[in-house]
């Protein structure tokens, strides 16, 4: 009963903020409706007995990507109002939704066939977070170092990428050598 | 009332399906990594809901790979966004069609 009533509410508070976030005008709102939407996912986790993917969904989604969303908004005039693509809704709706029910078919078709075993069942008398640090370190050890290793390198083309005339504060120049500076270094 | 995989798996397809219209619509690039990263939750609810009801925890690793490859996706994308957004100054997507044929 709980449980149901929890799965409706949170259900009903994603899809409300993530709508707000692909339908809203205004940056900021759709900043905080997608950081809301991602603490409501993680409660999905608690409900699945992933107590581990919830927390981890807390971090990493609430925490670090919305830091650096926050971040990238400072590239965004959060005054001015979005301009949307004013094509054909109808289409828009029906591409989504078939696209979305052909993936939810590709995932479903093993379950309907019901021949799905347990590669890796849970284990009995172990919590989530124990339990997964068995699976991850020895059947994903070489998937997980691979993902340390895309990360660092993610983390050093973010660098490289952002970090161009980091030396120079325009916060100290003033209009006119800034603009100086864009005219010269627009290509 | 019980709830089952289907109950999930409804869920993900109507925020999958949310994802995918700010995907279409949006003509912001921050508004259209916005829109990637709903996508990429759906995707994690259905994986983490089938590790649940399957017992099995191939779900849920899956599931946190695609955090990882989220998180790279973000750093990637918002490096380049800065270094566009430094040379043009802007991000709308309809400046970016130095592809189009």
């Amino acid at each position: 009963m709980f449980e149901a009533a929890a799965f409706y509410l949170f259900a009903f508070l994603t899809i409300a903020m993530f709508w707000i976030t692909v339908t809203t005008k205004h940056a900021l709102y759709a900043l905080t409706a997608l950081a809301a939407g991602m603490i409501f996912i993680s409660a999905f986790f608690f409900i699945l007995d992933a107590d581990f993917m919830g927390v981890v969904q807390l971090i990493v989604y609430s925490g670090a990507v919305m830091a650096l969303y926050a971040f990238g908004m400072m590239f965004y005039d959060t005054t001015r109002e979005l301009h949307e693509k004013q094509g054909n809704n109808t289409l828009v709706f029906v591409l989504s939704g078939l696209s979305a029910l052909i993936v939810v078919a590709m995932v479903a078709a093993p379950l309907v066939g019901g021949n799905v075993e347990a590669h890796y069942p849970i284990v009995e008398g172990v919590g989530n977070s124990q339990a997964i640090g068995m699976v991850l370190f020895t059947k994903y050890l070489v998937p997980f170092e691979v993902a340390a290793v895309m990360l660092l390198v993610a983390m050093i083309a973010g660098i490289v990428m952002a970090g161009k005339k980091m030396d120079e504060s325009y916060s100290e120049l003033s209009e006119d050598e800034i603009d100086t500076k864009n005219a010269g270094g627009v290509a | 009332m019980e709830i089952t995989l289907t109950h999930y798996l409804v869920l993900s397809t109507v925020l999958f399906a949310i994802g995918l219209i700010g995907v279409m619509r949006r003509k912001n690039l921050l508004m259209l990594f916005f829109a990637t990263e709903i996508l990429l939750n759906s995707v994690n609810i259905a994986l983490v809901a089938i590790s649940h009801f399957y017992g099995d925890f191939t779900g849920q690793m899956f599931a946190f790979f695609i955090i990882a490859i989220a998180a790279s996706e973000v750093a990637v994308g918002l490096g380049l966004l800065v270094l566009w957004f430094k040379r043009y100054n802007t991000i709308d997507l309809d400046n970016m069609t130095s592809m189009k044929g």
